[in-house]
C-alpha cells in the first residue's frame, strides 16, 4: 500500500491551480481531502504524474446562505458540513448524510466537492445533492460555468467537468416552507458504503400534498440514481402508507445495483425499497415540523 | 462462590486490585517500541511480490526491472534460497511449507519474490516491477471436493502422496457413543460451519533481521509471541548455514496484538533472516495490512456435524461430531504436537454426558497456510459453538426451555474434579450458578413474557445462551509439547538489595497487561509493591526460556512460575529474618510484606529489611543475594467457564440484528487485577461478535480471497459493540498455586453461540433451526422474506 511516484503541487490561488491543471495535462489530477483519491494510489489502482493540491487556495471552504441559495464552498469539508448551524437547523438531509460518511477521521479530511467530483455511485452526497436538485460550480480556464446535478454524473468514476475544471461550488435551492429532507442509508459497519442509501426531500402544499418530491439513491447503478418515476408519482398526493409503499416501489425499480460482498442484486433493490419508504417518512414528518 | 478480598493493601496491590496498568503511560503517549518503530543504522528494507494466482505453475521470474529501480539491491527469489536449503521450512504441526517458490504457487498472496532496497519506497516499487511468467493450475478450494477420489493431489512435493487428505484424528469411544444414539429417545443433528477468519491484529507482523557479520550474531527484532521457541526453530531450520543457538536473540519488543496470529513463522521473516546473513546489513520487512489479511495464518474454518442424543425427559446422553478441517495448502497450526485437532475433544462441554466421539480431517486445499488458535485456546471456539447450538437444537425440539436444559444437564459441582468422556479432567466448576447469575442480571424470566408479546406484534426478538467451558494453560509436560520442547513456563525473581525486584517471563505480553499483573502476583506473594517490580519479557538473551503467551496460557503457567519463585524466595527470606531475629524459622509468622515472631508482633523484619541483609547481612553459610528461578509444569488444565446471555432484535425490512443486551457471567477462578480481567472480556465478547455478525474470509472458485481488506473484512468499531455487561463469579481452580484459571480467550469462545442462539430463537417459531455465521443482513433478510414477514 505504498502509491508509485509522483510530483506535487501547492498552488497558492485559483488561477494558478488551473493554470497548473492546464498546463499538465491529462497526467494531472486535482488533490482535494484526498481520501478518495490516495487510496486508489497507494493501492497502485491508479496512477497520476502530477497531483495538484487545492488545500491553500483561498475562499472555496464556506458554508453559506445567500441569494436564495445553500452554497457550499469546493473545498469545504464534511466535518465543516456536519457542524454549520445553518445545515443543522435547515438541512437535516446534508447532517444526515455527512454523520454516516466514513468515521470522523475521515470527515476532518474529505471534502463534499471532492465526494461528488470524484463520481463514484457508492458516495453519499451525490443521491442527496440529486434529491435536493443542486446545482455544481465549475471554474476553468474558460471561466466559470455552472452544472446542474442531473447533467453531472456522467459514468462510473466521471463527471461533467473538463480536466482542467475545479469544482469551486455547489449551490442548493433554499428549501421553502413545509420541506423537509431525509438520508437514510445500509451500512455493514460504520466507514462502509452503502449496502443501499435513499435520499428524499419533500415540500408539501398547505394541505400536506407533495408539492415538490426529490428522490436519490446511494449504489444503485452505475452513476447515482434519481428515482424519477417516484417523484412524480408523489407529486400532489398526501403521504399515507399505501402511497410511501408504491413510491418505495418505483425507487426500487430504478435501481440497478450490482452484486458484492455487500448484497445480492435482489437484496440491495428491496433494500432501496426498504430505504426510500423509511426515508420519505422522515422527510415527510420533518416537513411537518414533527 | 464470591470474590475473596484482597490480602494485601491498594498500595501493595497484590492479588484483586484492580490498580492502572504499568504499561499505559508509555502506550498513551505514543511511546511504545513496536518492530516498525525500530531503526538500526544502514538498515534496508524489503517488500515482497506475491501471486495472484491460487494455483500456478511459476515459468519465469524475471528480475531485471526491478534491479533497475533506482535504491533496489537485490531480489531474492526461491532459486536464491534453493543454494541455502532454505527455500522449504517445517511448520511448527511438522509440516513443510514453502518459504519462496521455485516452480509452483500454491495460494493468492504467496510470496515470490523479495526486493531490498535502500528506502521502503524503492523496495514497494521493486516488488511492483518483478515480473512472473504464470501458468495456472486447476484450483481446489472446497475440501469436501478436495478429497474426492481424482480431486488434483496438491502437495506433490511429498513423495508418495496421494489424496489431499493431511491427517485423521479421533477421540472417545465410537462404539459406545453409536449404542447411546441407537438407545436414545431423540436425535438432533446440524451442519455447522466456521468459517475462515483473521486475527486481524492492529500491528501486522514484520521484523527487523539483523546479523553482525563480525561477532557472528543475529538479532532479530520480531512480532512473535513465542521468542524463545522461534530462537530454537531458527538454530534448527538454519543450523546448517551456521547459525548456532547462543548467537541468536530473539527480541519481541511492544506487541500490537497477537491472538495467535503471531505465533507462526512466516516467510516473510525468515527471508529477511537469510538477506541480512548474506548482505551483513539489517533488514526490515513489515508487511502491509492486504499482505497480514491474505497471507498470514487464518483461523477456525471448520465444517461440522453435529450429533446430541438424548431421552425424553431432556437428559442428554451422547454427542457426536465429525469434521472437516480445512487448512490451506501447509497445516501450520500451532497446536501441540500430540493435538492436531487442538483441544477440540473439549466438545462435551458443560453437560455430563457419558458417551462421546468426535473426528477430524485436515485436508489440503489452495489456501493460505494455516490455522491458528485465534484466541480460542486450541479448537475450542469450534467445539463450543458445536455443543452450544446442538444444545438450543435439542432444546427446540424437545420444547424445553434452552436454561432449563442447560440446568437439567450441567456437571453437578459436587463432581468435580470431573472426568470427561473424551479424557480431560476439569479441575473445578459450578455451572449453574454462573447461569443462574446471568439469568437474573438479564431478567431472564421477563424477557420470554416480552417475546411472547412481541411475536403476537409481529416484532422479532430473541434471547440466545450460551454456557460454556474452556480449556486452558497447556500444558502438563505429559501430554503437551511443540515440537518436542515441553510446555512449560518460567519466572526468573531477583530482589534488588533496596527491596525492589525484576521478574522475567518465558511468556510475551501482546496486550494482557503482565507487566501490570505479574507484579501483583509477585506483590502478592512478597509484599512488595506492584510498583517496585519491573517485569520484563520478550528478549531471549535476558528472560528464562518459555514456550509463549498464547491459549491462556500465561496466569496458569508463567504467572504460577512467579508465584513459586516468589515463594522460594519468601524461603530464603525466612532464613534470614529468623537469623536478623534471632529466633527459630519455626517461631515466625509471615503476613504480606514482613515476618514476624509469633506472640510478639513488634519484633518483626519487613522484606525490605531482609533484602538488604540479603546482599549485607547474610548468615555465615548462606549464598548472598535473594533470587530463585522456577519452570513451572502445570500438573493439569484450567477450565474457566462462564453463561452468557444475549438478547437481539431483528430489523424486518433489512434483516439486521441489534444486540440490544449482552450479559456475561466469567469465572476464571481467582482474579489478578478485575479490571484487567474485565477489560479481556469486553475486548473477548467484541471479538466473538465480530464472527458471528461480520466477519469472514471466502473465496471464489478460483481461490481469490474475497475479503482481502478491511474494506471487506469487516472488524467491528465501538458503534457495532454493544455496551456489555459484565459479571463473575469465583470458582478457584484447586491445582493452581493461586486459584487462578486465565482468562484471555473465554469471550472470544463463549460469546459466538450466545449470539448465533438468540437470532435462531427469533426466528424459531417461523421453523428456523440453525443459521451459519457470519449472520448478515442479507442472510436474515432472505428468512423473513421467504417466510413471508419481511417489511
Ligand atoms: C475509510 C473511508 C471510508 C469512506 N466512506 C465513505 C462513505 O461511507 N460514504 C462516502 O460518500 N464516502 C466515503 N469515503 C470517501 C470520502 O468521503 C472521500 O474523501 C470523498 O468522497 C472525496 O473527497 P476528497 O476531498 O477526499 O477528494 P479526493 O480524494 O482528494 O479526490 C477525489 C477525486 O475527486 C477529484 N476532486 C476532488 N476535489 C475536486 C474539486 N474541488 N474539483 C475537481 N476535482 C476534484 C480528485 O481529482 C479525485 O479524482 C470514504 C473514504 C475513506 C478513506
Amino acid at each position: 500500500m505504498i502509491p508509485a511516484s509522483f510530483d506535487y503541487h501547492q498552488p497558492k490561488t485559483l488561477s494558478e491551480a488551473i493554470g497548473l491543471l492546464s498546463r499538465l495535462g491529462e497526467g494531472a489530477k486535482v488533490l482535494s481531502g484526498g481520501q478518495s483519491l490516495l487510496p486508489l494510489l497507494k493501492l497502485r489502482l491508479g496512477s497520476a504524474g502530477h497531483l495538484v493540491d487545492i488545500g491553500r487556495v483561498p475562499g472555496l471552504e464556506d458554508i453559506r446562505e445567500e441569494g436564495g441559495f445553500l452554497k457550499i464552498g469546493g473545498r469545504a469539508r464534511e466535518s465543516d458540513l456536519e457542524h454549520s448551524d445553518v445545515v443543522r437547523k435547515k438541512y437535516p438531509i446534508l447532517a444526515d448524510t455527512a454523520a454516516v460518511i466514513a468515521d470522523p477521521l475521515v470527515r476532518n479530511m474529505a471534502t463534499v466537492g471532492g465526494n461528488l467530483a470524484h463520481g463514484d455511485p457508492a458516495n453519499d452526497h451525490p443521491a442527496t445533492m440529486l434529491a435536493l436538485g443542486a446545482t455544481v460550480v465549475a471554474t476553468g480556464s474558460k471561466g466559470e460555468r455552472t452544472i446542474p446535478i442531473d447533467q453531472f454524473f456522467t459514468g462510473l468514476f466521471e463527471t461533467a467537468l473538463a480536466h482542467d475544471e475545479i469544482l469551486t461550488e455547489i449551490r442548493i435551492p433554499v428549501p421553502p416552507p413545509k420541506s423537509g429532507g431525509a438520508y437514510v442509508k445500509l451500512e455493514r459497519k460504520v466507514g462502509d458504503f452503502a449496502t443501499a442509501g435513499a435520499a428524499a426531500q419533500l415540500t408539501l402544499g398547505a394541505g400536506g400534498e407533495v408539492v415538490r418530491a426529490g428522490i436519490g439513491l446511494t449504489n444503485a447503478g452505475m452513476t447515482p440514481v434519481r428515482a424519477a418515476a417516484a417523484e412524480k408519482f408523489l407529486q400532489g398526493k398526501k403521504l399515507d402508507e399505501a402511497t410511501v409503499r408504491q413510491a418505495a416501489r418505483l425507487a426500487a425499480d430504478a435501481a440497478d445495483p450490482s452484486p458484492d460482498r455487500r448484497g445480492s442484486v435482489e437484496y440491495k433493490r428491496e433494500m432501496a425499497r426498504v430505504l426510500t419508504a423509511r426515508a420519505l417518512k422522515r422527510a415527510a414528518s420533518r416537513a411537518q415540523g414533527a | 462462590m464470591s470474590a475473596p478480598t484482597p490480602k494485601t493493601t491498594p498500595e501493595v496491590g497484590g492479588m484483586g486490585h484492580s490498580i492502572k496498568r504499568k504499561e499505559d503511560p508509555r502506550f498513551l503517549r505514543g511511546r511504545g517500541n513496536y518492530v516498525d518503530d525500530i531503526q538500526l543504522p544502514g538498515m534496508l528494507h524489503m517488500d515482497i511480490a506475491r501471486s495472484p494466482y491460487a494455483h500456478a505453475k511459476i515459468k519465469k521470474i524475471d528480475t531485471e526491472k526491478a534491479m533497475k529501480v533506482p535504491g533496489v539491491l537485490a531480489v531474492i527469489t526461491g532459486a536464491t534460497l534453493e543454494q541455502y536449503k532454505l527455500h522449504w521450512m517445517p511448520t511448527l504441526m511438522s509440516d513443510t511449507q514453502m518459504v519462496l517458490p521455485t516452480d509452483r504457487v500454491m495460494y493468492q498472496a504467496q510470496e515470490v519474490a523479495a526486493v531490498i532496497a535502500t528506502d521502503r519506497y524503492a523496495a514497494a516499487d521493486g516488488a511492483a516491477a518483478v515480473e512472473v511468467e504464470y501458468e495456472p493450475l486447476p484450483v481446489v478450494v472446497d475440501p469436501f471436493k478436495a478429497l474426492e477420489p481424482g480431486a488434483p493431489v496438491l502437495r506433490t512435493d511429498k513423495p508418495g502422496k496421494k489424496d489431499n487428505r493431511i491427517w485423521h484424528w479421533e477421540a472417545g469411544d465410537r462404539a459406545a457413543t453409536e449404542k447411546a444414539f441407537r438407545e436414545a429417545d431423540v436425535v438432533v443433528k446440524e451442519q455447522i460451519y466456521i468459517p475462515r477468519i483473521h486475527v486481524a491484529s492492529i500491528e501486522t507482523c514484520g521484523c527487523v533481521a539483523d546479523f553482525d557479520r563480525v561477532t557472528g550474531k543475529l538479532t532479530v527484532f520480531m512480532t512473535t509471541q513465542a521468542p524463545h521457541a522461534i530462537r530454537t526453530v531458527f538454530a534448527l531450520v538454519a543450523g546448517h548455514v551456521g547459525l548456532s543457538e547462543e548467537k541468536i536473540r530473539i527480541v519481541s519488543p511492544d506487541i500490537g496484538g497477537g491472538f495467535g496470529g503471531k505465533v507462526p513463522v512466516y516467510p516473510g521473516y525468515v527471508i529477511a533472516v537469510a538477506a541480512s546473513v548474506v548482505i551483513g546489513k539489517p533488514v526490515k520487512w513489515v508487511e502491509d495490512r492486504m499482505e497480514n489479511l491474505q497471507a498470514d495464518s487464518f483461523a477456525r474454518d471448520y465444517h461440522m456435524t453435529a450429533e446430541l442424543a438424548a431421552k425424553k425427559d431432556g437428559t442428554m446422553t451422547a454427542v457426536r461430531i465429525k469434521t472437516l478441517a480445512d487448512h490451506g495448502y501447509a497445516d501450520a497450526a500451532a497446536n501441540p504436537s500430540k493435538f492436531p485437532a487442538g483441544l477440540f475433544s473439549i466438545c462435551t462441554g458443560s453437560y455430563d454426558l457419558k458417551n462421546a466421539f468426535c473426528e477430524v480431517d485436515g485436508v489440503y486445499t489452495n489456501k493460505p497456510p494455516g490455522g491458528v488458535a485465534y484466541r480460542c485456546s486450541f479448537r475450542v471456539t469450534e467445539a463450543v459453538h458445536a455443543i452450544e447450538r446442538i444444545t438450543d437444537r435439542l432444546a427446540q425440539e424437545l420444547k424445553m426451555d434452552p436454561a432449563a436444559l442447560r440446568m437439567k444437564n450441567f456437571i453437578p459441582k459436587e463432581k468435580f474434579p470431573y472426568h470427561s468422556a473424551l479424557g480431560w479432567e476439569y479441575d473445578s466448576g459450578d455451572y449453574p450458578a454462573a447461569l443462574k447469575k446471568a439469568m437474573d442480571l438479564i431478567g431472564y424470566d421477563a424477557l420470554r413474557k416480552e417475546q411472547v408479546e412481541k411475536r403476537a406484534k409481529g416484532e422479532l426478538m430473541g434471547i440466545g445462551i450460551s454456557s460454556f467451558t474452556e480449556i486452558v494453560g497447556a500444558g502438563p509436560s505429559k501430554h503437551f509439547d511443540i515440537l518436542g520442547i515441553k510446555m512449560f513456563d518460567s519466572c526468573e525473581l531477583r530482589v534488588h538489595p533496596t527491596g525492589k525486584a525484576i521478574a522475567r517471563f518465558g511468556t510475551k505480553s501482546q496486550g494482557q497487561g503482565h507487566e501490570t499483573t505479574y507484579a501483583q502476583i509477585i506483590a502478592e506473594e512478597l509484599g512488595i509493591p506492584a510498583a517496585h517490580v519491573q517485569v520484563e519479557e520478550g528478549d531471549t538473551d535476558t528472560a528464562p526460556y518459555g514456550l509463549g503467551t498464547y491459549a491462556s496460557r500465561s496466569t496458569p503457567t508463567a504467572g504460577a512460575a512467579g508465584a513459586i519463585a516468589a515463594r522460594k524466595v519468601r524461603d530464603k527470606a525466612k532464613k534470614i529474618a529468623a537469623h536478623l531475629l534471632e529466633v527459630s524459622e519455626d517461631d515466625l509468622v509471615w503476613e504480606p510484606g514482613k515476618f514476624s515472631v509469633k506472640g510478639a508482633p513488634q519484633k518483626a523484619k519487613t522484606i525490605q529489611e531482609i533484602a538488604l541483609a540479603a546482599y549485607t547481612n547474610h548468615p555465615q553459610g548462606m549464598e548472598a543475594g535473594l533470587e530463585a528461578v522456577d519452570y513451572y509444569d502445570p500438573p493439569n488444565l484450567t477450565f474457566p467457564f462462564g453463561s452468557y446471555i444475549c438478547v437481539v432484535d431483528i430489523d424486518r425490512g433489512t434483516g439486521e440484528v441489534k444486540i440490544r443486551r449482552f450479559v456475561a457471567v466469567d469465572d476464571c477462578g481467582n482474579i489478578i487485577n478485575p479490571m484487567i480481567v474485565d477489560g479481556q472480556i469486553h475486548g473477548g465478547l467484541t471479538m466473538g461478535m465480530a464472527p458471528a455478525l461480520l466477519e469472514e474470509i471466502s473465496y471464489d472458485e478460483q481461490g481469490n480471497n474475497q475479503a482481502g481488506s478491511f474494506m471487506d473484512y469487516l472488524v467491528p468499531t465501538a458503534m457495532e459493540t454493544p455496551s456489555w455487561e459484565t459479571a463473575k463469579t469465583t470458582t478457584p481452580s484447586p491445582h493452581h498455586p493461586f486459584g487462578a484459571k486465565g482468562v484471555g480467550e473465554s469471550a472470544t469462545v463463549g460469546a459466538p453461540p450466545a449470539i448465533v442462539n438468540a437470532v435462531v430463537d427469533a426466528l424459531a417459531h417461523l421453523g428456523v433451526k440453525h443459521l451459519d455465521i457470519p449472520i448478515t443482513p442479507e442472510k436474515v433478510w432472505r428468512i423473513l422474506k421467504e417466510k413471508g414477514v419481511a417489511e
